[in-house]
C-alpha cells in the first residue's frame, strides 16, 4: 500500500477559502520579481569587477548549484506543502521552531523600512529626470554669482545632488540633523504604491507584477543595445569580462559569492514561503524552483553587460577628457596652432618636448591619463546607481529620457521585491489572525503600510543615509543566514527527511533525487555554516567604521573613515539579534506551556486511560 | 570655420574699440586706438587700447569691465562662445539658475500621487461593495469537488486519494468480475 500524506493541517480555515493565483505566470513572475532586486544590477556587476571578471562566475555557479537551489526548493515546497505564511509553516513543522517565522516576519518588516527608502531616493532621481538640462549636470552659482558652490567645485555636480541636494547628508551619523521634506515626501509616496499594489494580497500584486517584473527587463534590453553602441562600450566589456583565474585563491571570492547568491535570491525572507502558499497543492516546485534561480542569475549576467558597457563609455569619457586637459595645457605653454596635437599624437609629442625642454613640461599640471584607472572605478550600492550612472548618462544623447528609462527601471525592479517583503509580512499575519475577522483585508495591509512608514521616516533625518548602511550591513545578512540554517536544518532534521521527501512525491510525483536529498542533508548546512563564521569573523576582525561625507575634511572629496560611536555599535548589535531572539524564546516560551500543561495534568487528574 | 588673418584682426580691434565707445567719457575710441601684439600662430595676443589726445594706454580694469559688459556681442562677430574665446583675467559671468515658479518635480509628483490616491479609494471602495454584495446573497453550497482539491479526505483515519491511481488501489477480483458481465 503505497504511502500517503497525513491530512492538511490547513484544512481546519474551512470558512475563507485560500486566495490562489491566477494563473502560474502570476506566480513565477512574482518569484521572479521577488529575487530579482535592486542587487542584481549593483551589486553582481561590482562583484564580478572586483573579482576577477569572468573568473567570478566559478565559485558563482558553484554557489548556485551546492546552496542557492536547495535552499530555495525547501522554501517552495514547504509553503506549497504547509500552505501558511511563515509562522504558520513552523509551527505546523514543530512548536519549537514557531521563533523562526516570527524572527522572519520580523526581519521582512526592518528590510522593507530601508528597502522602500531606496525606492524613495530612485522615485526622487526619477521625478528630476523630467528636465533638461538635468539638475545634476551642472553645480549651482554660489551666492554672488561668480563662481560654483565650493562643495560642489571640490566633489563634482554629479556627487554635489546626491549628498547636498538629495540627502543633505551631515558629517558624522550622531549629528541627525533635521528631516527632509523632499525625501519625506518620495517615502510617503513609495508607502502609498505600495499600498496600492499589496491592498488585495496577491489579488492586486499578481496584476502589477505582469508589468513590474517585465518592465526591468524591456529596459535592460533597450539600455543593453543603447550601449553597446557608445564607444568605449567595447573596451569596457573586454576588459571587465576578461578572467582573472588567479583571484580564485583569495577565500573572500568563495565567501562573496556565496553571500551573493544567498541575498540575490531572497531566501530566508519567508517571502517565497508566502507566494507558494496560494499556489494548487500539486505544483511541480521542484521545477519551478530551478527556473527561477536561473532566471536570476540570468538577469545578473544580462544586467552586467549593460552595467558594464556602460561603465567603458564612461570611463573613455573620462580617458579622453583628462587628454585633452593635458593637451590644451600643452598648446597653451608652446603655443602650438588650435588642434595641432590629436588624442593620438599626445604620448610622441609629450615625450618629445620632455626630452627637448623638461623644464618647461614639468612645471605644467599634466596628470597620467591611463584607461585602465578609469575602468577600475568601480562602486556598487548606491554609489552606482546614483553616481556612476547619472554622470554616465549626462554624456549620451537625450539624456533626460535615459535617465527616466533608468530610474523608472529600478523603481520596478525595487517594488516587485517590495511585494515579496510585504507579503512575507502580511501573510503570515493573516493566517494567525491578528485582527478580528469581520477586519477587511485592506484595513491590515494598511495599518502595516502605515506603520513601516512611520518607522521609515528615520532614515529621512540628515544622517538616514548611514544608518541604512547600519541596517543593509548588519541586521539583513546574519540574521538570514541563521534562519537559513535553521530552516533546512528544520526541514531535514525536524520535520523529517522521509516525511519531506514524501511530500514531495506527492506534490510533483518524483521523489527527491540523491542530489537534493545530499544537499539537503549535508552541504547547504554545512556550507551556511561556514558562510556564517566567516561573516562573523570578518565582522570581529575590522573594526566598526563608516565613509562620512565631510566637507571640511582635508583630503575632500574623499570620504572620511570613521568609527561608528558606542551607542550605535549598541544599536547594530540589537538589530542584529532582534529577529533571531524570537527563535529562543518561543522556543522557552513553548517549553514552559508544555511543562505546565504536563503538571496540570498529572495533578488535575490521576486517571489518565479513559477512552 | 575660417582662418585668422588680417581682416579678423581688423574685426577684432573693431568690437573692442565697439566695447569701449559705449563707456561713457570714452565715446571717441578709434578702431586705430586698439593695437594688437605678439600674435602667435595658435590665435593668442595681446591687445592694448591708448589715448592719443594723452598718449597712454587705458587701465586694464576699465577695458576689461568695457569688455564684459558687450562679451555676447563680440562672442557672436566671432561665431564663438565663452569656452572657445577666451579673455585672460575676465571670468565670464554665469547664467543665473533658471528657476521656474514650480519645480518641475513637484508637478509629476503632484500628478503621481493622485493617481495613486485615486487608484487606493476605488480599490476601497469596489471591496467594500464586493463585501456588502457576498454579505447579501446567502451563503453558496461549497463546490465539494473544489474542497476536495485542497484537501485530503480522511475517512476512519485511513486517508483516501479518490482521483489518484497511484498505488494501485485496484481490486483485481472486482475488475475481473466486471469485466464477465457483457457490455451491451
Amino acid at each position: 500500500m503505497a504511502h500517503t500524506p497525513e491530512p492538511d493541517p490547513a484544512s481546519g480555515n474551512l470558512g475563507d477559502e485560500r486566495p490562489k493565483w491566477d494563473n502560474k505566470a502570476q506566480y513565477l513572475l512574482s518569484c521572479i520579481g521577488f529575487a530579482v532586486g535592486l542587487g542584481n544590477i549593483w551589486r553582481f556587476p561590482y562583484l564580478c569587477q572586483t573579482y576577477g571578471g569572468g573568473a567570478f562566475l566559478v565559485p558563482y555557479v558553484i554557489a548556485l548549484i551546492f546552496e542557492g537551489i536547495p535552499l530555495f526548493h525547501v522554501e517552495l515546497a514547504i509553503g506549497q506543502r504547509l500552505r501558511k505564511g511563515s509562522i504558520g509553516v513552523w509551527t505546523a513543522i514543530s512548536p519549537y521552531l514557531s521563533g523562526l517565522g516570527l524572527g522572519c516576519v520580523t526581519l521582512s518588516f526592518l528590510v522593507s523600512l530601508y528597502y522602500n527608502t531606496i525606492l524613495a531616493w530612485v522615485l526622487w532621481y526619477f521625478l528630476n529626470s523630467f528636465q533638461h538640462p538635468l539638475p545634476w549636470s551642472s553645480c549651482p552659482p554660489d551666492l554672488n554669482r561668480t563662481g560654483f558652490v565650493e562643495e560642489c567645485q571640490g566633489s563634482s555636480a554629479v556627487s554635489y545632488f546626491w549628498y547636498r541636494q538629495t540627502l543633505n547628508i551631515t558629517a558624522d551619523i550622531s549629528d541627525s540633523g533635521s528631516i527632509q521634506w523632499r525625501l519625506l515626501v518620495c517615502l510617503a509616496a513609495c508607502w502609498a504604491i505600495v499600498y496600492m499594489c499589496v491592498i488585495r494580497g496577491i489579488e492586486t500584486t499578481g496584476k502589477a507584477i505582469y508589468f513590474t517584473a517585465s518592465f526591468p527587463y524591456l529596459v535592460l534590453t533597450v539600455f543593453l543595445i543603447r550601449a553597446l553602441t557608445l564607444p568605449g562600450a567595447t573596451k569596457g566589456l573586454i576588459y571587465l569580462f576578461t578572467p582573472n583565474m588567479q583571484i580564485l585563491q583569495n577565500p573572500r571570492v568563495w565567501l562573496d559569492a556565496a553571500t551573493q547568491i544567498f541575498f540575490s535570491l531572497s531566501l530566508a525572507f519567508g517571502g517565497h514561503i508566502a507566494f507558494a502558499s496560494y499556489n494548487l497543492p500539486r505544483n511541480d516546485c521542484r521545477k519551478d524552483a530551478v527556473v527561477i534561480a536561473l532566471v536570476n542569475s540570468m538577469t545578473s549576467l544580462y544586467a552586467s553587460i549593460a552595467v558594464f558597457s556602460i561603465l567603458g563609455f564612461k570611463a573613455t569619457n573620462s580617458y579622453e577628457y583628462c587628454l585633452d586637459r593635458n593637451i590644451l595645457s600643452l598648446i597653451n605653454e608652446f603655443d602650438f596652432p588650435e588642434q595641432s596635437i590629436s588624442r593620438d599624437d599626445y604620448p610622441a609629442v609629450l615625450m618629445h618636448l620632455t626630452t627637448t625642454q623638461p623644464g618647461r613640461v614639468a612645471r605644467l599640471p599634466l596628470k597620467a591619463c591611463h584607461l585602465e584607472d578609469f575602468l577600475d572605478k568601480s562602486a556598487s550600492g548606491p554609489g552606482l546607481a546614483f553616481i556612476l550612472f547619472t554622470e554616465a548618462v549626462l554624456h549620451m544623447p537625450g539624456a533626460p529620457g535615459w535617465a527616466v528609462l533608468f530610474f523608472g527601471m529600478l523603481f520596478t525592479l525595487g517594488l516587485s521585491s517590495m511585494f515579496g517583503n510585504m507579503e512575507a509580512v502580511i501573510t503570515p499575519l493573516l493566517d494567525k489572525g491578528v485582527l478580528p475577522r469581520w477586519v477587511p483585508k485592506e484595513a491590515l495591509t494598511g495599518l502595516v503600510c502605515l506603520a513601516c512608514f512611520l518607522s521609515a521616516i528615520c532614515f529621512t533625518l540628515q544622517s538616514g543615509n548611514y544608518w541604512l548602511e547600519i541596517f543593509d550591513n548588519f541586521a539583513a545578512p546574519l540574521n538570514l543566514l541563521i534562519f537559513a540554517f535553521l530552516e533546512v536544518v528544520g526541514v531535514v532534521y525536524v520535520y523529517g527527511m522521509k516525511r519531506f521527501c514524501d511530500d514531495i512525491a506527492w506534490m510533483t510525483g518524483r521523489r527527491p533525487g540523491p542530489y537534493w536529498r545530499l544537499t539537503w542533508r549535508v552541504v547547504s548546512p554545512l556550507l551556511l555554516l561556514t558562510i556564517f563564521v566567516a561573516y562573523v569573523t570578518l565582522l570581529a576582525w575590522k573594526p566598526l567604521s563608516y565613509r562620512a561625507w565631510n566637507p571640511q575634511y582635508e583630503l575632500f572629496p574623499s570620504r572620511q573613515e570613521k568609527l561608528y560611536p558606542g551607542w550605535v555599535r549598541a544599536a547594530c548589535v540589537l538589530l542584529s539579534l532582534l529577529p533571531v531572539l524570537w527563535v529562543p524564546m518561543a522556543a522557552l516560551a513553548q517549553l514552559l506551556t508544555r511543562r505546565k500543561r504536563t503538571w496540570r495534568d498529572r495533578h488535575v487528574r490521576p486517571n489518565t486511560d479513559a477512552r | 570655420m575660417y582662418a585668422w588673418d588680417t581682416n579678423e584682426e581688423y574685426l577684432f580691434k573693431a568690437m573692442v574699440a565697439f566695447s569701449m565707445r559705449k563707456v561713457p567719457n570714452r565715446e571717441a575710441t578709434e578702431i586705430s586706438h586698439v593695437l594688437l601684439c605678439n600674435v602667435t600662430q595658435r590665435v593668442s595676443f595681446w591687445f592694448v587700447v591708448t589715448d592719443p589726445s594723452k598718449n597712454h594706454t587705458l587701465p586694464a580694469v576699465e577695458v576689461q569691465s568695457a569688455i564684459r559688459m558687450n562679451r555676447n556681442r563680440i562672442n557672436n562677430a566671432f561665431s564663438l562662445n565663452d569656452q572657445t574665446l577666451e579673455f585672460l583675467k575676465i571670468p565670464s559671468t554665469l547664467a543665473p539658475p533658471t528657476d521656474p515658479s514650480v519645480p518641475i518635480w513637484i508637478i509629476i509628483f503632484g500628478v503621481i500621487f493622485c493617481i495613486v490616491i485615486v487608484a487606493i479609494t476605488l480599490l476601497i471602495l469596489s471591496g467594500i461593495r464586493q463585501r456588502r454584495r457576498k454579505n447579501k446573497e446567502p451563503p453558496e453550497v461549497d463546490d465539494t469537488e473544489d474542497k476536495c482539491e485542497n484537501m485530503i479526505t480522511v475517512e476512519n483515519g485511513i486517508p483516501c486519494d479518490p482521483l489518484d491511481m497511484k498505488g494501485g488501489h485496484i481490486n483485481e477480483a472486482f475488475m475481473t468480475e466486471d469485466e464477465r458481465l457483457t457490455p451491451l
